[in-house]
C-alpha cells in the first residue's frame, strides 16, 4: 500500500520535503492551516496567536495533563496566498534548535481531494539530523503514554 | 548521494534489544524527553523527578551504556544529551519521524471532515 505522508530527506543536504495526499477539498485542507481554533483540535496545542496573512506571526503552546508547558513554538509568515501557500518560519523557543524555514503549497487534485507539499530549510545537516531524531525520543513516549491511558482505563 | 525515503517497517528491528529494554522503562523514558531539548546536568534531570538523585542517576548510567545519552564535560559540569551516534543513518530515525507527520495529518483529516458537517 502507498503511504500517504512521505518523506523525503537526502543525505548531508539540510532540508526535507514532507507530502501529504488528504480526502478533503483544497478549501478545507487550507482552513486546517488558517484558523487558530481548527489547529488547536488537530496540532492539540494552543493557539495564542496567528494572523494568517503576509507579514503576520504565530505562537504556539503545548501542555502536558498537568498544565506543565512542554512546547512554545513560534514564527512569523512572510507570504501567504489562500488555497496556494504558506511560507513562514518556525522555531521551538527556549530551546537549542535553529529556527528552520516551511514553504508550504496547497494543491487541489478534485473536488474533494488535495495535496499538501512542504518543504523545511534547516540551518545546517547538523541541525536537520537533530530534529529529525526528536520524534524518536517523544514517539516512544507518546506511544507508551498512550497505551498506559487505555491500560488505565481498563481496571 | 543517497535518498532515503520510509517504505519498510524494520526501522525499529535495526535497533539493539538492550536499547529496548532502556526505554522499557518510563523514568528512562521522561529523561530521554528531557535531554532532547537540551544538554543537562544530573542535578538538573534529577529535579524534574520525586525520585532520589541516586535513583536518576542510576537511570542516567543505564542509557549512556546503551549510548542513547553521552557525556560531555564543561567546567566543573557534566551534562548529559542525546547521543547523535546513537542512530548514524537518516534511515535508522526517519521512520518516527514520518509516523509523527501522519498521525498529525489523519488528525487534520478527521477534524475538517467533521467540521464539513
Amino acid at each position: 500500500m502507498e503511504l500517504k505522508t512521505k518523506i523525503i530527506a537526502v543525505e548531508a543536504k539540510q532540508e526535507i520535503q514532507i507530502t501529504r495526499l488528504f480526502g478533503l477539498p483544497l478549501v478545507l485542507l487550507f482552513r486546517a492551516y488558517a484558523e487558530a481554533e481548527l489547529v488547536e483540535q488537530w496540532m492539540g496545542t494552543k493557539v495564542l496567536k496567528l494572523e494568517s496573512k503576509k507579514h503576520g506571526a504565530y505562537q504556539f503552546e503545548t501542555k502536558d495533563a498537568n498544565g506543565n508547558i512542554l512546547l512554545q513554538s513560534s514564527g512569523v509568515i512572510h507570504d501567504y496566498e489562500p488555497n496556494q501557500k504558506i511560507t513562514r518560519t518556525f522555531e521551538m523557543e527556549n530551546t537549542s534548535f535553529p529556527v528552520q524555514l516551511e514553504f508550504l503549497e496547497f494543491e487541489k487534485l478534485s473536488e474533494n481531494s488535495s495535496k499538501l507539499t512542504m518543504k523545511v530549510v534547516y540551518k545546517s545537516v547538523a541541525d536537520r539530523d537533530e530534529i529529525l531524531k526528536l520524534p524518536f525520543a517523544y514517539g516512544i513516549n507518546m506511544a507508551h503514554n498512550k497505551l498506559e491511558e487505555i491500560a488505565s482505563k481498563l481496571k | 548521494m543517497r535518498i532515503y525515503s520510509q517504505s519498510n517497517n524494520c526501522v525499529i528491528m535495526n535497533l539493539r534489544r538492550d536499547v529496548f529494554q532502556a526505554l522499557a522503562d518510563p523514568t528512562r523514558r521522561a529523561i530521554i524527553t528531557l535531554v532532547a531539548l537540551q544538554a543537562m546536568t544530573p542535578s538538573a534531570i534529577a529535579a524534574n523527578f520525586d525520585s532520589s538523585r541516586q535513583t536518576i542517576s542510576k537511570h542516567i548510567q543505564i542509557l549512556t551504556e546503551c549510548e542513547i545519552l553521552e557525556q560531555e564535560q564543561q567546567g566543573r559540569e557534566i551534562y548529559y544529551q542525546l547521543n547523535p551516534n546513537g542512530m548514524k543513518e537518516i534511515a535508522d530515525f526517519i521512520e518516527p519521524f514520518r509516523q509523527m507527520w501522519d498521525e498529525r495529518f489523519n488528525k487534520l483529516e478527521a477534524v475538517m471532515k467533521k467540521s464539513k458537517k
